[in-house]
């Protein structure tokens, strides 16, 4: 019985439920006294003390019997005493799964003359679509049958207990029906659980964020030190074959954030002035029908989605710099097609809307009373901007560019296409570096194993990224918060 | 003041003094402040203009592939030499198509099959996807063995970028992936009308292929279907939800304070951190396929969520006390008043915000990288576990070859995108323009 059709039963139990609670409701009031719950509250009730209880049942039970079944299946493996025992126990673990996976698939009688060796397991289980790696043993086979045998055990036993707890529910939901149940109330209590649950979901996100780099970013610091990664000036990994112990690698963190940190700041250079300027021109002396056009084909660049900037900056910003530059030294293209420069004025443009419309809110955020002060003692009305209405407005400005500033900083996609993959530490903004986010994503495609360093130094790097933009974000709230001038 | 009058010679030079406040140089300065902020619009519309340019010009060609049309002898002497066909399906799916195609271009245009490197070179005029074509078609159908069958057959990626004029053929032969012997044949058939652009429904259902010709968007476009899908069904339940518990139950506490805080973190946290979080907790931990769509739904689910959260509450927000006092006030409990009363008159701009998320969700890129979309997927995906790929990602892998034909499939793409992006955000405008309310 698969676990779908055992939680399309219960909640046909529950609506099954929920009908024969309501219809109990309705022949229940004879109308002496007043009831105090509408039917349908009794259906509801009736459902969800069914439907609940079996669902969550299920959950625990699919999480709880998986881990059993696997420690059930570590200890009937032989001991080992190599040195790395977790990383050979885990392999041998996964040729196991894959070998039960396989034996799956068979039919009975094949399964009845099961082949006694690996050698020739193999090809029978391949001519099901199973392929698996020619390095398992004769001694996995009957750990496989074993797990089979007891996932299918605990599956038939879970599925039981469910239908049980589900029937169970219904009954005791049904049996409680009556003209003084308060059934509004406890599915009312009920509801508010599950949009408290729902809202607790944003914290579990920052914690699952937060504990999965950390576990992860130690398991790489017991391989590469701390200070190495921190302060290491060399960003060189080197792929090692699978399963080789060949060459560590250095991770060292500064060219890339070296890299990030310089792509951001052109971006920022190019933005910052051009938006802030949009904002100031489009608050304070378009025409309303200008600014009804204007703003939203601006927000249209926000809206274009990274890897379309990428695309732009790799098809034609980048090849358009190379021979601007080839045609100003006259054959030496000193700009390379990939380059802080391309990838810095790209982002810069993607930034352009972030900066423009929130300086929008916030300039025009400053009261007319101010201007009107202004502008009565003679005072121009660029004067009026630069001396009243942006001093007031600085502290939202600086917060948004705060917030841009880290937008910036977590930029993976243009970057990616754009600023190439060299991890060069340079100050030269016509050459190539790279930033933390393309390394992650290069440690990451490909093949994963989660126990070399060349795959959880990624991890380490996206912990620092996520330190990063949050000290900018929380940081940016301060100085809105303590410098915002409050107006009435 | 009686003085100056009746003395204008004495005053005369201090009237000057105080008459030059520099006028002149504030109002250039003026000036000045206003053509700074006219050239910023300038560059940020200038750049939207030549983005789009950019992607339209090199991908509107795209949407048009040159096919030529061919008689094809379904030979029974290649499809089946041995005549096994009714006991041995798989002879047909093996059969060796492309010499049928090959043969009837020859005939076409008058070349001897003996002639060992013209017929190469011509063999190289159509594309291998004339294999699965005819294999299609025979499978389908096997009465059609010993028949002449007229089609239109794809031609290769490179005739194809030189028939639409995108290689320079002024270069010589051999600096050029089109030879002129080829390039002959081509305004042959073109002159007799055997070869033509037709509408490219290939780049809507074909998966990935290494050959530009024969790759298609219909994986992504499944996957990217999936995946809105996923994150429609849990993103707005769980975000509806959250919001209404913080606007409309929650009071001031430690907790209630810790989950703002925390919404307003997510939604500023480099979408890449997101990736990692689905690699470490999906794959990893609960040990969901790698390049499932489930995974990636779940990603971006966990992704949209501070947007749709911030939207809801604002559009419950808006709805007035006076609504619920009035609920309230003839009986209803509190959980009534939400569901029957605030919730209906929010949901207009609870969709909005909801198509507006969306549309973020479909773009991006990054986390789906890392949780291994970027995947060569030919077949459909037929469940959310299957391995597939979305939309931005197949951009993104285009992105990455090298060939002609493939910047103007990626252009191409990105125009799909585009398009996409641009009917959600206009719907979210009309929705939100027909329905707003203002109290």
């Amino acid at each position: 019985m698969s676990s779908m059709l055992v939680i399309v039963i219960v909640v046909a139990i529950g609506i099954v439920g929920f009908f024969l609670g309501r219809q109990r409701a309705v022949s229940k009031d004879d109308r002496s006294v007043k009831a105090h719950s509408l039917p349908h509250y009794h259906g509801w009730w009736v459902f969800l003390v069914s439907v609940l209880p079996a669902i969550i049942f299920i959950m625990v039970w699919a999480i709880g019997s998986g881990f059993y079944i696997e420690r059930q299946a570590v200890n009937s493996l032989p001991v080992h005493n190599s040195e790395s025992v977790i990383a050979s126990q885990s392999l041998e673990l996964g040729m196991v799964s894959g070998i039960a996976r396989g034996l799956d698939k068979l039919t009975d009688q094949e399964r009845a003359n099961l082949p006694t060796t690996f050698s020739e397991l193999r090809p029978l289980l391949s001519s099901k679509g199973v392929a698996l790696a020619t390095e398992g043993q004769d001694f996995m086979i009957p750990v496989a049958v074993q797990w089979n045998k007891s996932t299918a055990r605990a599956h038939n036993i879970g599925a039981v207990v469910a239908i049980v707890l589900a029937l169970a529910g219904a009954v005791f939901g049904l049996s409680g029906v009556n003209v003084r149940t308060r059934a509004r109330n406890n599915v009312e209590r009920i509801i508010l659980w599950g949009l408290l649950a729902a809202s607790t979901i944003a914290i579990l996100t920052t914690v699952g964020i937060v504990l999965s780099m950390l576990f992860q970013t130690i398991t790489f610091f017991q391989s590469v030190t701390p200070s190495s990664f921190f302060f290491g000036t060399v960003w060189d990994p080197r792929f090692s074959a699978a399963g080789g112990n060949g060459a560590q690698g250095q991770f060292g963190l500064i060219p890339l954030l070296a890299g990030t940190l310089y792509i951001a700041l052109v971006a920022m250079l190019f933005a910052v002035p051009v938006g802030l300027f949009a904002a100031i021109y489009m608050a304070e002396y378009a025409s309303r029908s200008v600014r009804s056009v204007v703003k939203p084909l601006l927000e249209v660049l926000a809206g274009i989605p990274t890897i379309v900037y990428g695309f732009f900056a790799l098809v034609t910003v980048g090849p358009f710099l190379r021979d601007l530059s080839a045609a100003i030294s006259g054959g030496y293209p000193f700009i390379m097609a990939q380059s802080v420069l391309t990838a810095g004025i790209v982002m810069g443009v993607m930034l352009i809307p972030f900066v423009s419309s929130l300086s929008d809110d916030i300039i025009t955020a400053v009261p007319r009373s101010l201007r009107d002060g202004s502008l009565g003692l003679g005072s121009t009305k660029s004067e009026t901007v630069r001396r009243v209405v942006l001093p007031a407005a600085l502290p939202g400005i600086v917060g948004a560019l705060l917030l841009t500033a880290s937008r910036a900083i977590g930029e993976t996609m243009i970057v990616v296409l754009a600023a190439g993959v060299a991890a060069n530490l340079n100050i030269n903004p016509f050459d190539a570096m790279t930033t933390i986010t393309v390394k992650i994503v290069n440690q990451l495609t490909g093949d994963l194993e989660f126990n070399s360093p060349q795959t959880l130094v990624a991890f380490a790097l996206g912990l620092t990224l996520f330190f990063i933009t949050l000290a900018m974000n929380i940081f940016a709230l301060y100085i809105v918060r303590k410098y915002r001038e409050q107006y009435e | 003041m009686t003085d100056t009058t009746l003395n204008p010679a004495a005053v005369a030079p201090a009237k000057v003094v105080r008459r030059d406040i520099g006028l002149k140089r504030r109002y250039a300065a003026e000036r000045r402040f206003k053509i700074y902020g006219i050239t910023a619009i300038a560059i940020g519309l200038f750049f939207l203009v030549a983005l789009l340019y950019s992607v339209i010009s090199n991908g509107y060609t795209a949407f048009w592939q040159t096919e030529v049309s061919l008689s094809v002898k379904l030979d029974e002497k290649v499809i089946d030499p041995t005549n096994k066909r009714a006991t041995d399906p798989t002879v047909l799916l093996t059969a060796n198509y492309p010499i049928l195609v090959r043969n009837a271009l020859a005939e076409k245009l008058g070349v001897s099959l003996d002639d060992k490197p013209a017929i190469r070179e011509l063999s190289k005029l159509v594309s291998d996807g004339s294999r699965s074509q005819l294999r299609e078609l025979v499978a389908g159908n096997p009465a059609l063995i010993g028949t002449t069958q007229t089609l239109w057959v794809l031609t290769g990626g490179d005739i194809d970028s030189a028939f639409k004029g995108q290689i320079d053929l002024s270069v010589d032969q051999a600096n050029r992936k089109v030879s002129d012997r080829q390039v002959a044949w081509m305004n042959t058939l073109a002159k007799e009308g055997a070869m033509a652009q037709r509408f490219n429904s290939g780049l809507f259902t074909f998966g990935a292929s290494s050959r530009p010709e024969t790759s298609g968007l219909g994986v992504a476009l499944i996957g990217s279907l999936y995946m809105m899908l996923i994150v429609l069904c849990l993103s707005l339940p769980i975000g509806v939800a959250a919001s209404i518990y913080l606007e409309e139950y929650a009071k001031k506490s430690r907790l209630t304070d810790i989950i703002e805080v925390n919404i307003n973190n997510l939604a500023a946290v480099p979408s890449i951190v997101f990736g990692l979080l689905g690699l470490a907790v999906f794959i990893n931990f609960f040990g969901l396929p790698r390049s499932a769509s489930l995974v990636g739904g779940l990603v971006l689910t966990l992704m949209t969520l501070p947007t749709i959260i911030i939207a809801t509450r604002a559009a419950l927000r808006a709805v007035p006390p006076s609504i619920r006092s009035a609920a309230l006030g003839i009986g209803a409990s509190k959980t009534q008043m939400v569901f029957h009363h605030v919730l209906p008159l929010a949901a207009p701009g609870i969709l909005t915000g909801t198509i507006i998320g969306l549309a973020h969700a479909l773009g991006e890129t990054a986390p789906l990288l890392l949780i291994g979309m970027v995947a060569f997927v030919a077949n459909y995906p037929v469940t959310p576990l299957d391995p597939s790929t979305a939309l931005p990602v197949q951009i993104y892998m285009w992105a990455n070859e090298a060939e002609r034909a493939f910047v103007e499939r990626t252009s191409g793409a990105i125009i799909v995108l585009l398009l996409f992006l641009a009917v959600m955000n206009i719907g979210a405008i009309i929705l939100r323009r027909r329905f707003e309310r203002r109290w």
